[in-house]
């Protein structure tokens, strides 16, 4: 009843082949846009722009590239930590250097040089499958911090090796306030998830999810496993640069490579795995529940301060978020975009469901 | 919700009901709570919010635990026994961050708003926090206090007006520590010729003091060889094979967590004198060398205060916040390492916001006024004994350019069941330090477009 998609009949190829073919959805993802552009920055208080929707936001960047290729294409990867890594160094690298250089240009090229990373780790995939692959991300993961710790040149040779990152300027306009660093997140990440989600849509996307099926058919029956899997490497490694070098420059305000250690790698695996593997909106809703969880049993907790003693408390958080990972887990395997699909399925049948 | 309690069903809803549970729980009840609180005390409380970054989960528990959990006991003994500050209440809340800056981050700005004034300094509790906060806290006007840790070069308060890495930087005790050695050797002049092994964890904080070091060994003509430990160094056997291939005559081992029993256990096992190893005061808690067992038994650490439990401000944290049941850690804990840097973190601001109050009145302060009261604090021995803390801290006298304070650093010695303090106070070279705690500043200036201050101006 509320969702309806019967009797929207396409009368061309190209509404057919529409991103969002029905007409409902269409709005719903419209009126999203203009609410997270134009209403969000204006309403939330800068506590929940600054500190819960921006690094929600970022983590679901870094959480569609592991999804391109651990959801689509099937490549377990332990690496996303690094390439964000790589991303953020590239970037204020080349901010800092280059400073005639667009910043979205700058962060452009460090998602390209994450991406080209991402490639030559992809080259790996090429002789070992499955678990072996995620060895050798995570022989990424350890290259990459070593390489990041230990050339000065790309920390600016400052002794302590973290660099603070300078205020992005686009005409003349600097970046600074909350809701402008939030707009900058929104913008980017809303166009790369439509890139994205365009992107699994084409014969390029079908073709990662060829490999990620079964291989051996999808080489029998034409797809260019090589090109494909190399391919899931570089836009994903892309993406996580990207997100990366957002992460630092809009949210720490500095690179620093504990920033992108393995804990990060494996939090967005986790946010790719709560949140459905092989689908975009999965990354948001992974990304939104590992980083608004801890915050919201936090919250909740000190409605007991009083009761509970304090070392209890921080123990229980961690506690509470595990039991709730493995619910989630037994209730819905297949993640929390499965939940959302779910939801679809009942708001069309209501009040009548069969 | 009301299909979440309808049994019909159930299976196909239970997941959506547990998220939007978990939800409302989460953000609707204390948003509600927290509008309702201020209605409850009245508007213009005489209470100032003391927010404290905690880490009582994670690989490095043991020492968030200590340091704000102490932290809180010291809160709350000013309030049992002196009925707050000046007859300001503190309230103060824990922020659990797991040692991870965005979480440091979330902290800051989940607490910074609350109370009357606001929060009158923030502890990051982290040196990746610190600098993940700088240009917030400097926006927001509210200081950071940092005891033992922190953004070196903020020592220089012309270039980080918010920041306070108080008593001691790991510069400042680099030059102790050197000239320790020198009094050992039987003078500066001495140290000529000699071999000075570096261990160091290869992380921000240990490969920063290669600078001071290396200037160090020139003018005084030893040589210093560094030997790079892989985070979380577990594994250091082949560091210290290296380290005893070079016959070293002084160690300096710059160890955190599990990472310095795991170094003193290897360097026993190499046959390196563990009395011939110095190490920082991250390396220098109970925590830190009990796990080692006997290897530890010589081992010695740089400490920018001292330790153990008579001291007279731990009678009365005993006698008026644990004998009431409102302690913050085991109570065994009090007046170990970490403890006393918890409650040194606790004098810091308590006496800042006095020496603010001398100025702006007996009333809640923002945090722009405790930075104030900070950048004017000066403990002479005669505060600190008043306070029941002689012998435990060095004296301070913080100014607008000196964020550091010109403190001191003791030297202690793990007897093999405490630590034995085995030297005076000795002072850093800050002829050395601080030429390049200026020019790191400046070069951090630069980057920002920041205007030093002009300190002059502010002598009041």
């Amino acid at each position: 009843m509320f969702h309806r998609d019967a009797g929207a009949l396409k009368t061309s190829y190209g509404e057919e082949q529409a991103i969002f073919p029905v007409a409902l959805d269409r709005w719903a993802v419209v009126a999203l846009m203009a609410v997270g552009a134009l209403v969000v920055p204006f309403v939330a208080g800068p506590y929940w722009l600054g500190s819960i929707l921006l690094p929600c936001l970022i983590l679901s960047l870094a959480a569609i590239g592991l999804n391109i290729l651990t959801g689509y294409a099937g490549q377990l990867s332990l690496g996303s930590g690094a390439f964000m890594a790589v991303g953020a160094y590239a970037a204020v690298n080349l901010v800092i250097r280059l400073p005639w250089l667009p910043f979205p240009v700058s962060f452009v090229l460090a998602g390209m040089v994450a991406g080209a990373v991402g490639l030559a780790f992809g080259l790996l995939s090429l002789r070992i499958r499955g678990f072996y692959v995620a060895v050798a991300t995570l022989a990424a993961q350890f290259f990459i911090e070593w390489i990041c710790t230990h050339i000065p040149w790309l920390v600016l040779n400052t002794p302590s090796g973290v660099v603070s990152t300078p205020t992005l300027f686009l005409f003349g306009f600097g970046f600074s306030s909350v809701p402008s660093r939030y707009l900058v997140a929104f913008v980017t990440v809303v166009a790369l998830a439509f890139v994205a989600k365009n992107l699994i849509r084409s014969s390029a996307g079908r073709a990662l999810m060829a490999v990620r099926d079964h291989e051996t058919a999808a080489e029998l029956t034409g797809v260019d496993t090589t090109r494909a899997k190399l391919t899931a490497f570089a836009v994903s490694g892309f993406y996580c640069g990207v997100a990366g070098a957002l992460w630092a420059f809009l949210y720490l305000g500095n690179v620093e490579i504990e920033a992108f250690s393995l804990h990060r790698s494996f939090q967005i695996l986790f946010m790719v795995i709560i949140g459905g593997l092989g689908s975009i909106l999965g990354s948001f809703l992974g990304a939104a529940f590992i980083v608004l969880l801890p915050v919201a049993i936090a919250n909740a907790a000190t409605l007991f301060g009083e009761a509970l003693k304090p070392d209890v408390l921080a123990n229980l958080e961690l506690m509470i978020f595990g039991a709730l990972i493995v619910a989630f887990l037994i209730i819905e395997p297949s993640g929390l975009a499965r939940l959302a699909v779910k939801a679809k399925d009942r708001l069309r049948r209501w009040p009548l469901p069969y | 919700m009301p299909q979440c309690f309808s049994s019909r069903r159930r299976k196909s809803v239970a997941p959506a009901c547990l998220l939007a549970f978990v939800a409302t729980l989460g953000f609707a009840v204390p948003a509600a709570a927290q509008t309702a609180a201020p209605a409850a005390t009245g508007g213009a409380a005489m209470e100032q919010f003391v927010p404290i970054a905690i880490y009582r989960t994670g690989p490095y528990a043991p020492g968030g635990s200590g340091i704000y959990g102490a932290y809180a006991d010291y809160l709350a003994l000013v309030n049992a026994r002196d009925g707050g500050v000046n007859g300001v209440k503190l309230v103060y809340e824990e922020c659990e961050t797991g040692y991870q800056p965005d979480r440091m981050i979330e902290c800051y700005e989940r607490q910074k708003a609350k109370g009357p004034t606001g929060a009158a300094a923030f502890t990051p509790s982290g040196t990746g926090g610190v600098y993940a906060l700088i240009d917030r806290m400097t926006a927001d006007k509210i200081p950071s206090v940092t005891i033992g840790y922190g953004r070196t070069d903020s020592s220089d308060g012309r270039v980080f007006p918010y920041f306070f890495p108080l008593i001691s930087n790991y510069w400042s005790e680099n030059t102790a520590t050197i000239r320790y050695i020198a009094e050992r050797e039987g003078g500066l002049e001495k140290l000529k010729g000699k071999k000075i092994a570096n261990v160091v964890m290869d992380f921000a904080a240990g490969r920063e003091t290669q600078a001071i070091l290396d200037a160090q060994a020139k003018r005084y003509g030893f040589e210093v060889t560094t030997f790079p430990i892989t985070p979380p160094g577990l594994d250091q056997r082949a560091v210290w094979l290296q380290v005893r291939q070079y016959r070293p005559d002084w160690v300096l081992f710059r160890g955190w967590g599990a990472a310095t029993p795991t170094g003193i256990k290897e360097a026993a096992r190499a046959g390196i004198a563990r009395d011939r190893i110095i190490g920082w005061w991250w390396s220098g808690s109970e925590e830190d060398v009990t796990p080692a067992g006997d290897a530890a038994k010589g081992f010695i650490t740089a400490q920018f205060h001292a330790t153990g439990p008579n001291y007279p401000v731990f009678e009365d944290i005993k006698k008026y916040v644990y004998a009431k049941g409102q302690g913050n850690v085991e109570e065994n804990r009090i007046g170990s390492v970490y403890y006393v840097r918890g409650v040194l973190h606790g004098v810091a601001v308590t006496e800042a916001m006095r020496t603010a109050m001398k100025k702006f009145g007996n009333r809640p302060l923002t945090g722009d006024e405790v930075r104030w009261g900070l950048e004017h604090l000066v403990m002479t021995s005669e505060r600190i004994k008043q306070l029941g803390l002689e012998g435990l801290m060095p004296e301070i006298k913080v100014t607008c350019a000196d964020h550091e304070g010109d403190g001191a650093i003791r030297f202690q010695q793990w007897d093999g069941a405490k630590w034995v303090m085995i030297s005076d106070w000795i002072k850093s070279d800050q002829s050395m330090v601080r030429p390049l705690i200026e020019a790191s500043a400046a070069q951090f200036a630069k980057e920002k477009g920041i205007t030093p201050r002009d300190c002059a101006g502010e002598t009041n």
